[in-house]
């Protein structure tokens, strides 16, 4: 009885922690001023989030099921994996585009060789042109499907 | 000849591994598949391999490992709580950081445990492996950082590697 109750607050707090870390990871979004800070709030919140939310998946379903459950370990390593090398590529491709950093960005930023960045500037995709012309065409598209 | 059908036996055991727990069942049948695609997937893969390093010290990876996931949750509490504190105003900043080691794998190591730890992301690698550019979210001292990252991540990497 007291097994059950300790496991089920274990869960219960695994749970709140990986909705905390995974919420405000996502805050950090928003709440950072360049795109390169953005960064850090994916690749390290998000991360340990799912992964507390795994953990509790774990102890939940090993004990009702009473055996082992041991495939989250997959995607908490497939996560791990993956994480890094996205963040990775995210970073790099902000430097191809040269996105401005804040101007409280303190050290050196080294002199970037082309063999780093790309000769020219990689251009930005293209905005659509309306503002709302995309859910527009999405109302149209509903509507000739309704019929 | 076993390294001409099995070219990464710790590779095909990992891939064992991971079928038999995605499948969840230890029956005969999934156990030979496994074993065919532990078998297989390395010998069709092979070509796009670089050298792998081997590990010299089994038990010095582990602990790098044990401490790297401690310092993932640190990292996140850290991160966390300057995302929640608005009066904190983080000092964002780049630091190139020379790299000593030179071996692909331990450089892609390192790399990704940076990027997975405190504050720190890494942007961009030089093609002749000197230097690693990291984005660092809140930047207190820039030798500080260099030092820390060289003593407690680079440094047992090397030893692991002994590159």
């Amino acid at each position: 009885m007291t097994l059950a109750l300790i496991i089920e607050a274990l869960v219960s707090l695994l749970l709140i922690c990986g909705g905390m870390f995974a919420f405000t990871g996502s805050l950090g979004m928003l709440q950072f001023k360049d795109f390169f800070m953005r960064l850090h709030g994916p690749t390290k919140g998000t991360t340990l989030g799912i992964g507390c939310v795994l953990i509790a998946s774990m102890i939940y379903f090993t004990a009702t099921q009473r055996e082992p459950h041991m495939q989250e370990l997959l995607i908490t390593l497939f996560l791990f994996l993956t994480a890094p090398v996205t963040g990775h590529m995210l970073a790099k491709t902000g430097l191809h585009m040269h996105l401005r950093f804040t101007t409280s960005t303190r050290g050196s930023l080294p002199e970037l060789l082309d063999e780093d960045v790309g000769q020219s500037r990689v251009a930005k995709p293209a905005r659509p042109k309306r503002p709302g012309s995309s859910k527009n065409r999405r109302r149209q598209l509903l509507k000739t499907r309704g019929r | 000849m076993p390294t001409r059908y099995f070219p990464a036996p710790v590779l095909s055991l990992i891939l064992l591994i991971t079928w038999l727990l995605m499948v969840r069942s230890l029956a005969v049948g999934q156990l030979l598949l496994g074993l065919l695609l532990a078998i297989g997937i390395p010998l069709l893969t092979r070509g796009f391999w670089l050298p792998f390093p081997r590990v010299k010290h089994p038990i010095k990876l582990a602990r790098f490992v044990l401490r790297v996931l401690a310092d993932i949750v640190v990292a996140n509490i850290h991160v966390s709580l300057l995302i929640l504190s608005p009066k904190r105003i983080p000092h964002p900043g780049f630091i190139e950081y020379p790299l000593q080691v030179q071996d692909r794998l331990a450089i892609t190591l390192l790399a990704n445990t940076i990027t997975l730890t405190p504050g720190t992301v890494s942007t961009n690698i030089r093609l002749d492996h000197t230097s690693l550019l990291i984005h660092v979210l809140d930047m207190e001292d820039e030798q500080a950082l260099i030092q820390a990252i060289y003593e407690r991540y680079e440094l047992p990497l090397k030893e692991i590697f002994e590159c």
